[in-house]
């Protein structure tokens, strides 16, 4: 073939396509789609504060992209995030309650982490046991765990968590500011949750890349009988790859209560679709760490830019997550097309 | 009498559930997994909708919602079968992709009354006692989900096109080898699996939960749709047992919601949602390793029962499912 495709020229072909499709599906209704693309950059990057938001919002999709890297690399589709997530941020909740009277706040709030980590690993354990001794394949069992954590967060907050007076599903009573992430006070983005979620995407990229364990998941990922037969234990390295994944979802959970851009209480659907956004990203990135960076922040600047769309148009804020999918679907598509008919040469 | 009420009611909530089942059944037997249906439901309801209002014909809705669910379905064929990217990768990103599209495309339609199915009872049969006000006092769709639990069921075990079917799911080298063209034959089945999904989602904006909403309501039942489906160890009769099972729970949900006034009202509604994985659970577990070792040590009587409940609950899925087929 004449052509030679690269990988960057492919993301952009696939980038138009995403965007012409999208445009689309806005004129159907009738929209105007530059309109709607511009009101989407303008409530995205439209202000120092609105930037301030897409880096924050950015943050529990990079912890949740850098934690699917992990399994996915061990050949599992962790649909179970969502409820890592929640979980993680029942767990820090329930502590931040409970020690909230006795501590100072940094502790509570590294307690808080702390717990939850565990409760996203405890979640993500959970869906590697089913999976490794129930035969229930990790998509249903993460399934049935984000339902469960689902129910268990609206009976948390309608229950024993409810606000003084009436129990809401608006949430438990918000934590004071004094537990809130410390912020730059001009531009609203707290240190903290950038430096983590940048270093658990380093952390994760060099462990897969430069370490034996990381050589493991892939090998597990990539045939589990020979990697069994090379001696690689294939069921702890599965159970490993879902806890790393749980914890750092369970850290994203735990950002969504104390972060900047957080409503600071436990609600229902708290983990907002950042779990499934984050496998969109991944995917995306065609499971590279280094792409996912940029990736997330895109992903988040588009999720937060739609806000604007119900605010100022009758249109639905979904429709960033309109470009998001096709965005990976024209990829999916692109590369299918690209490896099947422009491959040059043998395989 | 309650009873009767019960079922009738069961029965006339069944019908998106048992179209979803049936459909992707039959996509999983030819080897295919379609992992889009929580979207597909979305989409291809509010499509049904918006059409029969627009054209106040309920009949346009179903077909519309037919030609998207074999729309979408042909996308996850067209990326697996002829451009072998996963086929995971696909169903999920149009999970997402059609419910955030229902989303935008039907945002001027909720909340808008519009048409749907009539009441239809058979006259003369409706009134056989007990029989009669469960099985004939239905909506017309409602009889059609009958007959298409006994039609797929008929073709995929009575006839030779349905031993096919099996085979291309079970062993597709086989099959081609006995000259069936495996791609083709899984586009076709492909496609036909989107449709009766499609049918699904119709069913539920034009007559379970007639209208169209942001959320929906139904978010979520596509998931459990796909569960049932391995609940129903890909055979069209006990898969669509399963279907009937969740659709109990959640009308039973309902009831128990009036019995106990005091516990929030917005927990019972979650519930069936992990009763089902967990009946999902009792399906799988009877095959592992983990399950046999700890059997060992019940005494010998106990343990014969047990091996035997696990024996009848336990499914396997299609050999060849979700892997791609090459003729080289």
């Amino acid at each position: 073939m004449i052509f030679k495709t690269t990988p960057l020229l492919l993301r952009i072909i696939a980038l138009l396509g995403a965007v012409l499709l999208s445009g689309a599906a806005l004129l159907i209704i009738g929209a105007s789609p530059l309109d709607a693309f511009g009101l989407i950059l303008s409530g995205a990057f439209g202000s120092p504060s609105r930037l301030a938001y897409v880096m924050t919002a950015c943050v529990p999709v990079l912890l949740c992209s850098a934690g699917l890297l992990v399994t996915f690399s061990a050949g599992l589709w962790n649909i179970g995030i969502e409820g890592q997530v929640v979980m993680g941020a029942v767990f820090a909740t329930g502590v931040m309650q409970s020690l909230q009277p006795v501590l100072p706040p940094p502790a509570v709030l590294i307690l808080a982490a702390l717990a939850g980590i565990l409760g996203g690993v405890l979640w993500g354990i959970s869906a590697g046991a089913l999976r490794l001794w129930g035969n229930v394949n990790e998509i249903f069992g993460g399934l049935g765990l984000n339902f469960i954590a689902g129910s268990l967060t609206v009976y948390l907050i309608l229950g024993p968590w409810k606000r003084p007076g009436i129990g809401s599903t608006s949430g438990t009573l918000p934590f004071p500011p004094s537990l809130w992430l410390p912020a730059f006070k001009g531009f609203h983005v707290s240190p903290v949750e950038v430096l983590l979620g940048l270093g658990a995407m380093g952390l994760i990229a060099a462990v897969l890349r430069g370490t034996n364990l990381g050589l493991q998941f892939k090998a597990v990922g990539k045939n589990q009988r020979s990697a069994f037969l090379m001696g690689v234990p294939v069921g702890r390295r599965m159970l490993l790859a879902f806890a790393l994944c749980g914890g750092l979802a369970g850290l994203a959970g735990w950002v969504l209560i104390v972060g900047t851009s957080a409503r600071h209480n436990l609600f229902p659907l708290i983990s907002s679709g950042y779990g499934f956004l984050a496998i969109l990203v991944v995917l995306l990135a065609n499971f590279s760490a280094l792409w996912s960076v940029p990736i997330s922040l895109f992903f988040a600047a588009l999720a937060m830019g739609s806000l604007q769309l119900p605010i100022q148009r009758q249109l639905d804020s979904s429709l960033g997550g309109v470009i998001q999918g096709m965005l990976v679907l024209s990829v999916l598509i692109t590369q299918g097309i690209q490896s099947r008919f422009f491959r040059r040469g043998g395989r | 009498m309650d009873l009767t009420i019960l079922l009738a009611s069961v029965l006339a909530a069944s019908p998106p559930i048992v179209f979803a089942i049936l459909g992707e059944t039959i996509t999983e037997k030819a080897g295919v997994i379609n992992l889009s249906l929580d979207g597909s439901l979305l989409l291809t309801a509010m499509a049904a909708f918006v059409v029969a209002l627009e054209t106040q014909s309920v009949l346009a809705g179903f077909a519309v919602s037919i030609i998207v669910g074999a729309f979408i379905a042909w996308i996850i064929a067209f990326v697996s079968l002829t451009l072998y990217q996963s086929q995971l990768a696909t169903g999920f990103v149009l999970t997402l992709l059609c419910r955030d599209l229902a989303y935008v495309l039907g945002n001027s339609y909720a909340h808008v009354p519009g048409p749907q199915v009539p009441h239809t009872p058979i006259p003369g049969l409706e009134t056989l006692p007990v029989i009669g006000p469960i099985l004939f006092n239905q909506d017309p769709v409602v009889y059609l989900s009958l007959l298409a639990i006994v039609g797929v069921w008929a073709y995929m075990y009575k006839t030779q096109p349905g031993l096919k079917l099996q085979g291309l799911g079970e062993r597709p080298a086989a099959a081609f080898v006995r000259g069936v063209n495996v791609n083709a034959m899984r586009y076709v089945y492909t496609l036909v699996g989107g449709a009766l999904v499609g049918l699904g989602g119709a069913s539920f904006s034009l007559l379970v939960k007639p209208g169209w909403a942001r959320p929906y309501g139904i978010e979520g039942t596509g998931w459990i749709a796909l569960a049932i489906v391995i609940f129903g160890g890909w055979k069209p009769g006990r898969a669509a047992l399963g279907a009937y099972f969740f659709v109990a729970l959640q009308t039973s949900v309902n009831v128990l919601q009036s019995a106990l006034p005091g516990v929030p009202t917005q927990i019972f509604a979650t519930l069936p949602f992990p009763l089902m994985i967990l009946t999902l659970l009792f399906v799988t577990i009877g095959n592992s390793e983990g399950m046999n070792q700890v059997l060992s040590h019940l005494p010998e009587e106990t343990q014969r029962l047990v091996r035997r409940v696990f024996k009848a609950l336990q499914t396997s899925p299609p050999a060849a499912l979700g892997t791609i087929f090459k003729k080289e």
